[in-house]
């Protein structure tokens, strides 16, 4: 321990400190990072005391190591953990804790409250979140259809709502038994043994699973009047396919918000979800935020949706080359713009243009027939 | 083998040619110690797998290596058994008139039968490493399925009873994060972040792997890829493409970069079009 604190581990007399000021100790640094959103509980903690009986807990790199080993468990952790190990031990951070610069904390610095990676599960006390910022009034550059409502926020009234959409269903690497297909070895030998000969030859074929899907769902200004819709419409396909569907909002961020929408009741779900959304009402860089799409997830056959009326802000060249990386992943991109099913929609925005090379399908999305339809689409996708 | 400390086992992964840091060092060892998976997750090309055959070549165990992929699941991961053998087993005792199906069943369902995948091989084999490649790959069944063997390393096979590690054997999974693994299975590991490693320490990877660079080229080419990450690139270079670049250039007889070879061998280091387009065009390859 260089610069050790008073509080800290190896405080007192050198050596080992007796273990229940070490237990009282890390308890209470636990405790620091729970506040922070990071998820030490108490097993975590338990294994950080674990890995502290193999080392010298008077330097202090090594309880730094320790503790980051055990009690985080993702790369948005890492800065919160930082700040909360200098905090609490006092100093400045260990010489060994280079800032992470990675897309992720890059982008998380940019934020006061980093929450960005969904956990399921595990997730224990949760500082609440603050609520979003007041409406940043970013208009696009030329108003939307002339029929703007006002979005709702908050607590939605009912709104449509709709029999969970089934996407495709793609052929898994998983078998089932079936009168044709592949010979099924196993049971083959399994009947044999019981009949005392091959009589008969069983057969399987790879079991069929969902078709995962990517949705985006364009939370600016010019969207506003649409998103209620179309956060019911995601909620309504994360009820029916909970494993196979991912939800983000994307305006001036990109915002995970699977785990929010998880819940049975509709209203509670797009309270969830409204909350965790930051940026409602700015503008949309899309291209930005699909390219940190790309850098942390994949889109691996996947039917890709993306809810968005192409009012970019960013650079058209950089959506097209985004969305020309994402239609390589996907198994179909499928376009959903609520100004499409006005009768002269021209696809003319910047956002639009660089996209169209890239779509599959370019669908309406201004009513719930348009809305079934989608469903429609994904169902045969 | 017994190691004393983070330090000292630096420096046996330095014998062998790995550059750990405090922070990876101190997370092999308390892997090793406490008997606990070891969870690394970081961008492609930093070194995780590599971690892992290293720690294998000094603890003189075999490596067993599982490639997940999406639709791994149990067959192909735990144990498979061996049915064209099974039913030629059959087929023989027909023929020779046995109709014992309990004495039939013992037979054909013996461990000379069963073909060991990846766990089981690790769960048999004392000592190995086992790793868990890529595991963000595989689909969420196979991590509820893991995790079960990763908590007791105990593998029960229905027809043959129950077999188990005495030792548990040394196991690393990687993830490139492509989906965020469940919060449970991480819970039984120790979970570290790798980085791209810093400049001195690329610089020092690249002179302890490849004998034949000098200082000079091997500054020149650090430099280039820390430009390189910088520049907002679909795949950034990991350690693993600076190795693969240098040792492009070596082969070329380069003593310098210089930005015609750079150009020509920059396939070694940027696997997409679109990146190997960008850095031509922003010339940033020249010297600075």
């Amino acid at each position: 321990m260089t610069d050790g604190p008073g509080s800290g581990p190896g405080s007192g007399a050198a050596g080992r400190p007796d273990g229940g000021a070490l237990a009282a100790t890390m308890t209470g640094f636990a405790r620091t990072l729970r506040a922070a959103g990071v998820g030490a509980d108490h097993e975590r903690t338990r294994g950080l005391l674990d890995a502290l009986a193999h080392l010298d807990v008077t330097d202090r790199a090594a309880v730094y190591w320790a503790g980051r080993l055990t009690l985080c468990a993702g790369p948005d952790d890492l800065p919160r953990y930082d700040r909360c190990f200098a905090a609490y031990f006092g100093g400045h951070r260990a010489t060994t804790a280079r800032a992470a610069v990675t897309s992720v904390t890059r982008h998380l610095a940019a934020r006061d409250d980093p929450d960005a990676a969904e956990r399921d599960g595990g997730a224990t006390a949760r500082p609440p979140r603050p609520p979003p910022p007041a409406r940043r009034g970013a208009a696009p550059p030329r108003r939307g259809p002339a029929h703007r409502g006002r979005a709702r926020r908050g607590a939605p009234h009912a709104g449509p709502c709709w029999p969970g959409p089934a996407p495709g269903r793609r052929r898994s690497r998983r078998f089932e038994p079936a009168h044709r297909g592949v010979l099924d070895q196993r049971r083959t030998v399994r009947e044999a043994l019981r009949k005392g000969e091959v009589a008969r030859l069983r057969r399987r074929r790879h079991a069929t699973r969902p078709r995962p899907v990517e949705l985006f769902v364009d939370v600016s200004g010019s969207m506003a009047p649409y998103a209620e819709t179309l956060l019911r419409f995601a909620h309504a396909l994360v009820r029916s396919e909970p494993r196979a569907t991912r939800v983000y909002s994307v305006g001036t961020r990109l915002t995970p918000i699977t785990a929010e929408l998880r819940h049975r009741d509709p209203g509670t779900a797009l309270n969830e979800a409204s909350k965790a959304i930051p940026d409602w009402s700015g503008g949309t860089r899309l291209g930005e935020e699909l390219k940190e799409y790309l850098a942390r997830f994949s889109a691996r056959g996947a039917i890709v949706v993306i809810a968005s009326d192409g009012w970019e802000r960013g650079d058209p060249a950089l959506l097209g080359a985004q969305l020309a990386r994402l239609s390589r992943q996907a198994y179909r991109m499928i376009w959903v713009n609520p100004h499409k099913g006005y009768e002269d929609y021209q696809p003319l925005t910047g956002g639009m243009r660089a996209a169209l090379p890239y779509l599959d399908d370019l669908v309406a999305g201004h009513s719930l027939a348009a809305f079934e339809r989608l469903s429609e689409r994904l169902a045969h996708a | 083998m017994d190691i004393q400390s983070p330090g000292k086992l630096v420096e046996l992964l330095d014998r062998h040619a790995y550059l750990a840091d405090e922070g990876l060092a101190t997370a092999a060892f308390l892997a090793l110690r406490m008997g606990r998976p070891l969870f690394l997750e970081g961008e492609a090309g930093v070194g995780k797998t590599e971690l892992a055959k290293t720690l294998a070549k000094l603890l003189k165990a075999p490596l067993i290596r599982l490639q997940c992929y999406e639709g791994l699941d149990a067959a192909q991961a735990l144990y498979d058994w061996d049915f064209a053998r099974q039913l030629l087993h059959l087929k023989a005792a027909e023929a020779a008139g046995v109709t014992d199906v309990g004495r039939l069943e013992g037979e054909i369902y013996d461990r000379r039968f069963l073909i060991a995948r990846p766990l089981l091989k690790a769960v048999e084999t004392q000592p190995s490493v086992l790793l868990v490649d890529e595991i963000d790959r595989a689909d969420d069944e196979f991590e509820a399925f893991l995790l079960e063997v990763l908590s007791d390393f105990t593998i029960s096979i229905p027809e043959l009873g129950t077999i188990r590690a005495e030792t548990p054997p040394v196991v690393v999974v990687t993830s490139n994060r492509t989906r965020e693994v469940h919060d449970a299975l991480k819970r039984r590991c120790l979970y570290h972040w790798l980085e791209h490693p810093d400049f001195d320490r690329e610089v020092a990877i690249l002179l302890r792997r490849l004998p034949g660079c000098g200082e000079t080229l091997a500054l020149q080419v650090a430099r280039a890829a820390e430009r390189l990450r910088r520049a907002g690139l679909v795949k950034p270079p990991g350690v693993a493409e600076t190795l693969d670049w240098t040792e492009a250039l070596l082969t070329l007889g380069a003593k310098e970069l210089d930005p015609g070879l750079a150009a020509a061998t920059l396939g070694a280091a940027l696997k997409y079009r679109e990146d190997v387009a960008s850095v031509l065009g922003n010339g940033l390859l020249q010297h600075d």
